[in-house]
């Protein structure tokens, strides 16, 4: 609408749809209504302290948006309309729109002039139009360029409309007629209860653009606020929040699926109070909206249809309820009502919401973002993204709380309630009889009678010729069906994927593999489906969706299905089933072979609709009966074109369709086709196949329990790929459409795939129809004559000769390992020639080709090998993952080159740090900080010269990792700071990101706690990863690393490796073009690796925008990998990624070989460089215009258009298209508190070490206090210093990351509370928080720090006199901590240390806990209720030595917190003892008695830990 | 994958061998396999490679690595160490026809590749795939299994040696009637006669042939084409032709002297040897005895090496085998590693009798014959040898070899056996079908492809690729089949892996 105007040309690669915003937000309510200025200023006050997290442009003059909406404030409006001679009438006698106009007058006249009319013919009359006054000078020109004519209009209500919600109905069909009828013209808002301001502002900006809000008529007793971080800088003022109803901070993951969902349920809601007027409004979205905008169109429709807005928001947003073990069966009931209607919309988020006189706040299920309150005593309702944004008498506080995770919190304006969550859910579990409807109509699958009816069964040959027709392999049955049959779960593989992409493929690839699933990264959290298992939901249902807005018993005439991957039987089950409200029919996919694929594909949805007309609504599209002349339509086809078909026509929601199909079995085929719409799949043939197994004795087991087991791993598995989106529930991932396409033709997805990225064309549906009469025609032979029925072996992933052809193959890995070991560049060049074989491109780059110039220039007239390899870096791979010589190895090359090695997640050995006695230098200059933060304390942070933050890795973007105890080697152990033989958790989301503005915050930390290192953020290529990638370049980061999905070392599921993320080719030119787009390529460098194998690679990396250069596999090769790919198991045949000391001993590799490596290609770059006529890397990169397609390509390659990478529309251009020192971004580090106060006044004593005491007021804008200061500890002491060297007393709020990583000797003492991340990464320090003189609420039932606390702590000491939120201790290593109560997911993923919790906790406590103790006091005997058991016991405190150590962290916690509860329980200790509870895991257990078992044996405690670990590992 | 720990915890057992002053008392195969419980053991030490070197058949600078057949070599030493026999058997066949003869006579290219060798000794999958074959016949997985369907083109194969036999059981699967002619009078072409039954008991041989000719296979012997038969009534009787007689024209020693009676091709010494064995346990004394003789084998191959034990079996005085090449060295050189095929000095069975019968190695390296020696009555009596060294040539800069002055010496000699290898196609039989033939006189066709230059002949095995492996033959027979049935149907279903 407003973005026309671009100054600069949009990449080719961006879509819009990519944009992702995160956010601060808040809010001030009166309790009772009471209208006031206060309240306006105090929520404008709000935003202006969410300054960080607030996002701006490249100049930092243009804010992504920010906004606030209010009650109307009639008394102001009383007032301006009288000078306009426009007369109003009393409160809410009236309505109030507010627009955005285009500056265009013959424009805005015409759309003015429209709106009139429509007000008029709806029965309402107009009253006038009021400019509103505005400041344009205040703005920056990128906002000014686009802003629209802001103006308000008054609409008096007719006397016969009552006042309030039916009046706003009126309103809201005027304004959804008028939308459609306009569309030049934003409405911002359009009621009498509501008004929102908003723009594309800086958040001080919102108050000065705005006369109006400084008005001190403007009053009002609600008022919310947000302010936007968006990824990107584009123009965009309807983009700010807030929406008519709400303000979000989060993202809804699911918001394809929902939208489309939306739009097809408009034919079965129908609503007394809109009828006949629904045409008018429909359709219910607008598609080109926000997600947010989306949610804020569904819930105000829904309210307008009479539904009350908080049950809204509850059915939309539900809380996990059904693997929820404390919540009363008539809440079940309701949530379970409505679920058979409404999928939830899944993702983080925190919706405040009002409609005028309610006020509202929700979190998502997970408990994502940050919300904190406090209610006053005069009645006053503070909530904000963070506590301290609004200073508040400790003595007026009543209570300090935030938001639980799927809770919501209300306040009545006009009853003058605050209601709380219980209260509210119970109130509306209430109103129906909810239990006895679903009794009497929901139909459970699992209570279905079975039919006396035989399974159809497939002979031998039968099923060998299927197998052959839908492109079964050997490979896929013993390595992908079997082990899911044998151990209910999916197979794990290692070193990535070096084959070509199936569109490349000369091989047979289902259709499934042409996407690639999209995964979370930065602006929203992957979730940890196996450790927070309790917010997952597998169940689907199945038939008519019932009528939303009428609550009746038949909306339940449905049925669900717990796992909707069936068996045979269940399958059996549906078809037979006789019930009220179900008509069930089979469809068959499939057609005559040689006939059209396309007419086939019509002639399905003629004849779906034909039985839809007749009623039915369960279909079972089924591919059963393909023979000599029959072919199936590949079963992705045709549940997406037929889920198309049914949204567009409106019925996807009057049916549910059921695939019974021979074609998925790997977890990847079957995620594809829930994604695109199916609700279950009979996998017939798969299951036929464990059958096959089983007969030929490859699999011994019973045949249900195998499919069972096989059924289980597949659900697992698509829990898991919906996770890594931050999706929890299968529902609300069914018809998502989260995958991106690659290498098919674009009209075919446009066709049949539509809102599917798709930005490499390919293969037609011609193609498809050719490959599936191909497939055909080797089980049928054409003459029917004998063919071999054996399945193949392509090689997918493990090679085989005649099968894929391998990037690293015997020749590539022989040549390079000689090349690399003789030094020998004519040998090198041999191998390059292999890599680079022009006759089958097995990548992207592969069928690109150099446009030289005519002229290059001569060799030596280019930079130096030297200087160029100094662009290189190894990859990321733990200490643990490989072997110590390895890591060495490669830490040892790269510096005697100036290169970088990189640390990988596992920390580092203190003696690497420095050089040692044999002058070599160990120390990775990249230190990894990743989800895990294992070994991440001040001094690795201080030793390192880049910081990268892992936020996704190529092997498995979007998940997190598991050591498993038996790799745990003591020596491992100890750099991870954790215990041997105990296994280790890396959580897939890093529990400081959820959003763009937590990792602006992370990045903050880590140049806090390391001033001279550069950040670095570390993505991977899938669609939309350049606008992540602006966002993360204004958040901070200095280079951004763009992984390709087919790098990557790391042992994962199959899927993960082959299945998620892209080629790095596309998301590097995607990013780079992105920042261009931004203004903001100058800020970074960008990085790019993935197979890097030549040097024609990597000219192409920089031709497509890098500028520096990662490498893995290769290196590994030259120190001796074989690609032997069983890294996960322990036993690499040469000593690379092993720990097993006699493998080890194998190891042959040198730094030579690496050095060898980096310098042959940059002599081959050299080569290259000098023909295309570059002095210097920096003149290359980004010089896109010099690449071109290959020439005379075969047919297929031909086909992949790769116009959209290679027409970069900056290509060519004189600006400068690399990093800028000059434009580095400025993070004032000089205008902290460390800077200004701390190292000042600690000069001195930071010189000698002396004891010296320091105190300050601090406030949330103080993030990661004391850091800076720590570093400065850590560089000069280590962590010598005694305890409490160096005190700093604080007033006030702390802001995040309070007390980030500081060192043994500083000590940081808070008097008040604290926000999000306290004490992250904690090395040594200690941190004291108290609630201030003066508070009257009571410490332990009160929130004094945020989420997150403590996260990834090492060492050191905590005492919180209050509560704590979610994830206490979450990945605490070693540090002691006492608090007085936390949130959900308490000591999650903790390794060591002590937890001592002496109050309540939240649910899925200890889950993923491998290690440390808590102590917790469990009053209610609920503990048991609410700890996730999978890892841990619980036991009454018996053992003396348990007993002291609990009352001595007891006594010191009174002794620095003067805590009541503390002084109680000691006071008492012999009554309060029984009820301490002590938690600890069971393998920490069995290794703590084993190593204490060989220590009495009279070994060292060294030789004990080694000992205990191989006693154990037997 | 076996299992992942196999390589660590088994140490490799081979078959054991009978001694060699035992074996030497006969003619038959002298290996003593393990039982299958303890074969397991060994298919647990396969790592099933990401790569898998066993496997690859590729050039590795200059030399073949890894097995030409592609045999899913890491998928079937996991069946065998799951003790899954039939499922072995299946995906030993899907690229091997005759596992019973490459798991007896193949010089193992999978193991001299194997990842496992890298540090230790290879997996024996030579073993195992002997174990597979012989379960799979007892337990009657390797029957006939004629096709359901017949195409009715006829199929004219020449030359029933591994090549022929591959593109006969190839084409025969697919329902073509299949026509073999062998010049000789028994089938096999080498395998029959060219390997010694201590390697290959002819039986083994026996049981291929007649389970395919229960599958519909024709075999002619003592049929000759182009001399017994002239090609032009095969060219018209037939739809299709291939070509696979082998690169059986030997290459001789042009020495002055070769006219003197007692020398022979090493080829036809076999031959006759093994002939006899067959048709009269040597009864018929028409094979070429060596009983007291001193021999000279020129040639330091695997047909030298059947050469000495041959003559060993019949009692021979002494036996020398002579070699121009230099001594390789035992074990690999450092521009030698793995996975490239091994230049080592292997000590083969005959070589290893000669050490335990007359107490010495029985190879002479860096040496040559000058002269054959004959007595008056035109029989030979002794060689004169001379010594060889590598000298740069300075026009070329390539190393040459050179006769070492003065170096000569003067053997007793009754009996030489020349087996200095082949040179090619023999000239009767390319002349017969006018096939087009390259510089080194093998059948010419473009690279890769089996057609040749006349309509209808194809051409597969050692009169196409020259003198080569058993393992490069069938590959060849596989190919050739595969381009038959496309150039008659339109296309094909055969698999080549």
């Amino acid at each position: 609408m407003f973005d026309a105007k671009l100054s600069v040309p949009r990449s080719p690669l961006y879509r819009e749809e990519f944009e992702h915003d995160n956010c601060g937000i808040g809010a001030c309510v009166n309790i009772n209504g009471k209208k006031s200025r206060a309240t306006v200023e105090n929520a404008l006050k709000i935003v202006e302290n969410l300054e960080h997290r607030a996002g701006k442009d490249a100049e930092g003059k243009t804010g992504d948006g920010v906004g606030i909406l209010t009650q109307v404030p009639h008394k102001f409006f009383t007032k301006v309309t009288k000078s306009l001679g426009i007369f109003i009438g009393e409160e809410r006698e009236y309505g109030v729109g507010m627009f955005f106009f285009p500056q265009d007058e013959l424009q805005r006249n015409q759309a003015k002039k429209m709106f009139e009319i429509i007000v008029e013919k709806e029965g309402l009359s107009f009253l006038g139009w009021r400019e509103v006054p505005t400041k344009p000078e205040v703005l920056g020109h990128k906002a000014v360029e686009c802003m629209p004519c802001i103006m308000q209009a008054f609409i008096k209500k007719p006397s016969e409309i009552e006042k309030g919600l039916e009046f706003d109905r009126k309103l809201y069909i005027v304004r959804r007629i008028f939308e459609q009828s306009n569309d030049v013209t934003y409405v911002v808002s359009l009621s009498s209860r509501t008004i929102v301001y908003k723009g594309m502002f800086l958040v001080g900006q919102l108050r000065t653009f705005f006369a109006d809000l400084q008005d001190p008529d403007y009053l009002s007793a609600i008022a919310l606020v947000h302010s936007r971080f968006s990824t990107n800088t584009n123009p965009s003022w309807e983009r700010a929040h807030p929406n008519r109803f709400i303000v979000h901070n989060g993202e809804i993951n699911t918001i394809k699926g929902n939208a489309d969902k939306m739009l097809a349920r408009e034919e079965n809601m129908e609503s007394e109070h809109l009828k006949g007027e629904l045409y008018k409004i429909l359709p219910v979205i607008d598609a080109s909206g926000s997600d947010s905008a989306m949610l804020d169109n569904t819930l105000e429709f829904l309210v307008m249809s009479g539904m009350p807005l908080p049950l809204a928001v509850m059915i939309t947003i539900p809380e996990p309820w059904a693997n929820n073990k404390t919540m009363s069966q008539k809440k079940k009931d309701f949530y379970q009502y409505y679920a058979t209607m409404m999928e939830p919309w899944d993702g983080p988020a925190s919706i405040l919401f009002s409609d005028g006189d309610l006020m509202g706040a929700v979190l998502d299920r997970n408990g994502l973002r940050p919300s904190r309150y406090y209610i006053t005593d005069d009645g006053e309702v503070i909530l904000s993204s963070e506590v301290g944004v609004l200073p508040i008498d400790p003595a007026k506080i009543v209570k300090k709380e935030r938001l639980h995770p799927g809770k919501m919190l209300l306040i009545d304006t006009v009853k003058g309630e605050v209601i709380d969550d219980e209260q509210l859910k119970d109130a509306y579990a209430g109103r129906q009889p909810y239990g006895e409807w679903l009794d009497s109509n929901l139909v459970k699958l699992r209570e279905l009678k079975i039919p006396n009816v035989r399974v159809p069964e497939f002979t031998y040959e039968e099923r060998q010729r299927m197998q052959k027709v839908f492109g079964y392999t050997y490979d896929e049955l013993k390595q992908v069906i079997l082990p899911m049959a044998k151990n209910g779960n999916e197979a794990i593989a290692a070193m990535g994927v070096d084959t070509p992409i199936p569109v490349l493929n000369k091989t047979y690839h289902p259709l499934f593999d042409y996407f690639k699933q999209l995964f979370a990264q930065v602006t929203n959290p992957p979730i940890d489906a196996i450790r927070e298992e309790v917010v997952t939901s597998t169940t689907v249902y199945i038939g008519t969706g019932g009528n939303l807005l009428e609550e009746k018993p038949e909306n339940c005439d449905i049925l669900k299905v717990e796992n909707p991957i069936m068996t045979n039987t269940d399958l059996l089950k549906i078809k037979s089933m006789k019930k009220k409200g179900f008509k069930v029919e089979t469809v068959p996919i499939i057609y005559y072979k040689n006939t059209s694929l396309e007419k086939a594909i019509n002639r399905l949805f003629v004849e779906v609709d034909r039985i839809f007309r007749e009623g039915v609504n369960i279909i079972i599209l089924s591919d059963r009966g393909v023979d000599e002349n029959h072919v199936a339509i590949p079963s992705l086809l045709a549940v997406s074109a037929l889920q198309q078909h049914l949204v567009q026509t409106k019925k996807r929601t009057s049916v549910s369709v059921i695939l019974e199909t021979a074609e998925p079995r790997d977890v990847h085929h079957f995620a594809t086709l829930l994604g695109f719409g199916a609700t279950a799949i009979n996998p017939y043939l798969a299951q036929e196949s464990i059958k096959e197994l089983i007969d030929s004795h490859m699999l011994d087991k019973d045949y249900y329990a195998a499919v069972d087991d096989y059924n289980h791993a597949v659900i697992s598995g698509i829990v898991k790929i919906a996770s890594k989106m931050g999706i929890s529930t299968i529902q609300s991932y069914q018809g998502s459409k989260i995958f991106e396409a690659i290498g098919l033709d674009y009209d075919l997805v446009d066709k049949y795939f539509a809102g599917t990225v798709c930005r490499v064309g390919g293969i037609s549906i011609a193609d498809i129809e050719k490959q599936v009469n191909d497939m055909h025609s080797l089980a049928f032979d054409p003459l029917g004559l004998a063919s071999d029925l054996t399945l193949d072996s392509p090689g997918h992933h493990k090679a085989r000769s005649g099968g894929d052809e391998h990037l690293y193959n015997p020749q590539t890995i022989h040549l390079l390992q000689e090349a690399t070991r003789r030094g020998d560049y004519e040998l090198f060049k041999q191998y390059t020639a292999c890599v680079n074989d022009e006759n089958s491109p097995k990548t992207l780059r592969g069928l690109m080709d150099f446009n030289y110039p005519k002229k290059g220039i001569p060799l030596d007239q280019v930079e130096s090998v030297d200087s160029i390899v100094k662009r290189f870096k190894t990859g990321a791979m733990s200490y643990g993952s490989i072997s110590k010589e390895a890591h060495e190895c490669l830490a040892i090359a790269m510096n005697n080159l100036g290169g970088k090695s990189n640390t990988g997640e596992g920390g580092e050995d203190l003696e690497r740090l420095s050089i040692g006695p044999d002058g070599l230098n160990k120390c990775s200059a990249i230190k990894q900080v990743a989800s895990g933060r294992f070994g991440v304390t001040s001094k690795y942070l201080t030793s390192a010269q880049e910081i990268q933050i892992k936020m996704a890795q190529g092997a498995k973007p979007g998940e997190g990792g598991h050591l498993p105890g038996g790799k745990v080697y003591p020596w491992i152990a100890k750099t991870r700071h954790s215990t041997p033989g105990v296994g280790l958790i890396s959580p897939p989301p890093h529990h400081d990101i959820y959003s763009i503005e937590d990792l602006a915050q992370l990045i903050y930390d880590l140049k806090n706690a390391n001033k001279d290192a550069r950040i670095s953020v570390k993505l991977v290529s899938e669609a939309g990863v350049g606008t992540v990638a602006a966002g993360v370049a204004k958040a901070g980061a200095q280079v951004i690393l763009v992984s390709g999905y087919d790098g990557g070392t790391g042992a994962a599921p199959r899927n993960s490796i082959h299945n998620a993320g892209l080629p790095w080719e596309l998301g590097l030119a995607e990013t780079h073009q992105t920042l261009i787009q931004n203004g903001l390529r100058n800020k970074v460098r960008i990085e790019t690796d993935g197979k890097l194998m030549s040097g024609r690679d990597v000219v192409i990396a920089a031709l497509l925008g890098a500028e520096e250069y990662g490498f893995a596999t290769a290196p590994l090769v030259t120190m001796g990998c074989v690609m032997m790919r069983v890294c996960n198991l322990d036993t690499c045949p040469v000593g690379v990624a092993t720990q097993n000391p006699e493998l080890r001993k194998r190891f042959r590799g040198k730094p030579e070989y690496v050095e060898n490596f980096m310098k042959f290609i940059a002599e081959e770059m050299r080569e290259i460089m000098a023909e295309l006529g570059f002095k210097t890397i920096d003149e290359m990169v980004g010089h896109t215009e010099l690449l071109k397609v290959r020439d005379n390509l075969d047919e297929r390659y031909a086909k992949v258009d790769l116009s959209n990478i290679l027409n970069n529309p900056y290509a060519g251009s004189k600006e400068k298209v690399t990093f800028d020192p000059k434009q580095v971004y400025d993070f004032g580090l000089e205008k902290t508190q460390d800077e200004r106060v701390l190292l000042k006044q600690l000069s001195k004593a930071l010189e000698t070490g002396a004891k010296r005491s320091v105190e300050v007021d601090v406030t949330n804008t103080d993030r990661s206090f004391g850091t800076i200061l720590g570093s400065e500890i850590t560089k000069r002491f280590y962590n010598t210093l005694p305890e409490d060297t160096y005190r700093v007393l604080c007033n006030g709020a702390g802001g995040q990351s309070f007390g980030a990583f500081i060192p043994k000797g500083l000590t940081l003492e808070l008097v008040g509370d604290s926000n999000d991340y306290f004490g992250k990464g904690l090395s040594g320090g200690k941190l004291i928080v108290y609630p201030p003189k003066g508070s009257t609420f009571k410490q332990d039932e009160n929130i004094i720090i945020g989420n997150v606390a403590l996260y990834g702590a090492t060492s050191g000491k905590a005492f919180i006199n209050g509560v704590a939120g979610e994830r206490f201790c979450v990945r605490n290593s070693g540090a002691v901590a006492v608090v007085e109560g936390c949130g959900d997911h308490g000591c999650e993923y903790m390794t060591g240390g002590r937890a001592v919790i002496l109050g309540s906790i939240g649910k899925n406590f200890a889950a993923g806990m491998s290690g440390g103790i808590a102590y917790v006091l469990d009053e209610k005997n609920d503990l048991y209720t609410k700890t996730n058991k999978d890892m841990v016991s619980s036991y009454e405190i018996t053992s003396k030595y348990d007993v002291l150590e609990l009352k001595d962290l007891i006594k010191e916690h009174v002794a620095y917190t003067n805590s009541e509860k503390g002084k109680m329980i000691l006071d008492n200790f012999g009554e309060y003892l029984p009820k301490f509870k002590k938690i600890i895991p069971h393998d920490y257990e069995e290794m703590q008695k084993a190593i204490v078992q060989m220590e009495e044996k009279g070994l060292s405690a060294e030789q004990a830990q080694i000992e205990a670990f191989y006693a154990n590992k037997k | 994958m076996g299992k992942p720990t196999g390589f660590l915890d088994y140490e490799r057992v081979d078959a054991k061998a009978e001694a060699p002053k035992s074996r030497i008392k006969h003619f038959n195969e002298f290996h003593e396999y393990l039982p299958e419980e303890k074969q397991r053991m060994q298919g647990a030490r396969c790592m099933e490679c990401g790569v898998p070197f066993c496997q690859a058949g590729m050039m590795l600078m200059g030399m073949a690595s890894g097995c030409p057949l592609h045999n899913l070599v890491p998928e079937w030493n996991d069946l065998v160490y799951n003790g899954n026999w039939k499922q072995a058997y299946n995906r030993l066949k899907k690229t091997n026809n005759f596992p019973e003869f490459t798991s007896r006579v193949c010089p193992a290219l999978c193991e001299n590749a194997c990842t496992c060798g890298l540090y230790g000794d290879p997996v024996a999958s030579k073993a195992n795939e002997h174990a597979i074959i012989e379960h799979a016949y007892v337990n009657g997985y390797a029957d006939a299994k004629p096709p359901k369907v017949r195409t009715g083109k006829k199929i004219a194969i020449i030359g029933s040696g591994p090549s022929g036999l591959a593109c006969a059981d190839q084409l025969n699967k697919r329902g073509h009637s299949v026509t073999v002619y062998e010049r000789n009078d028994r089938v096999g072409g080498l395998l029959m006669y060219g390997i010694p039954n201590m390697k290959l008991e002819k039986q083994i041989v026996d049981r291929k042939i007649n389970i395919m000719k229960e599958e519909g296979i024709t075999f002619i012997t003592n049929a000759n084409i182009g001399k017994d038969i002239k090609a032009s009534q095969i060219l018209s009787e037939y739809d299709k032709v291939v070509l696979c007689c082998g690169a059986s024209n030997p290459r001789d020693i042009n020495a002055p002297g070769r006219d003197a009676k007692g020398i022979y091709f090493a080829v036809d010494f076999l031959t006759r040897n093994t002939k006899s064995l067959l048709d009269s346990d040597f009864k018929d004394k028409k094979y070429v005895d060596t009983k007291d003789k001193n021999v000279i084998i020129i040639g330091g191959g695997d047909t030298g090496n059947d050469c000495v034990g041959t003559s060993i079996r019949h009692g021979a005085k002494s036996v020398t085998q002579i070699e121009m090449m230099p001594k390789a060295p035992d074990c690999r050189a450092a521009n030698n590693p793995w996975p490239e095929w091994p230049r080592i000095c292997k000590t083969d069975y005959g070589q290893e009798e000669a050490i335990a019968v007359y107490g010495h190695d029985p190879r002479i390296y860096e040496t040559t014959v000058k002269e054959f020696i004959k007595d008056k009555n035109g029989n030979l009596k002794a060689v004169k040898l001379v010594k060889l060294q590598f000298v740069k040539d300075e026009a070329t800069g390539r190393n040459k070899m050179v006769e070492v002055e003065g170096s000569e010496t003067v053997m007793d000699a009754d009996i030489v056996l020349i087996a200095a290898g082949f040179l090619g196609s023999q000239k009767y039989l390319t002349d017969a079908f006018k096939v087009e033939l390259n510089e080194r006189t093998n059948i010419k066709t473009d690279p890769g492809h089996y057609q040749t230059n006349v309509p209808n002949v194809f051409a597969a095995g050692d009169v196409h690729r020259g003198q080569s492996l058993v393992v490069w033959a069938i590959r060849e027979g596989r190919e050739a089949a595969k381009a038959v049935d496309e150039s008659l149907m339109g296309y094909s279903n055969l698999n080549v892996q």
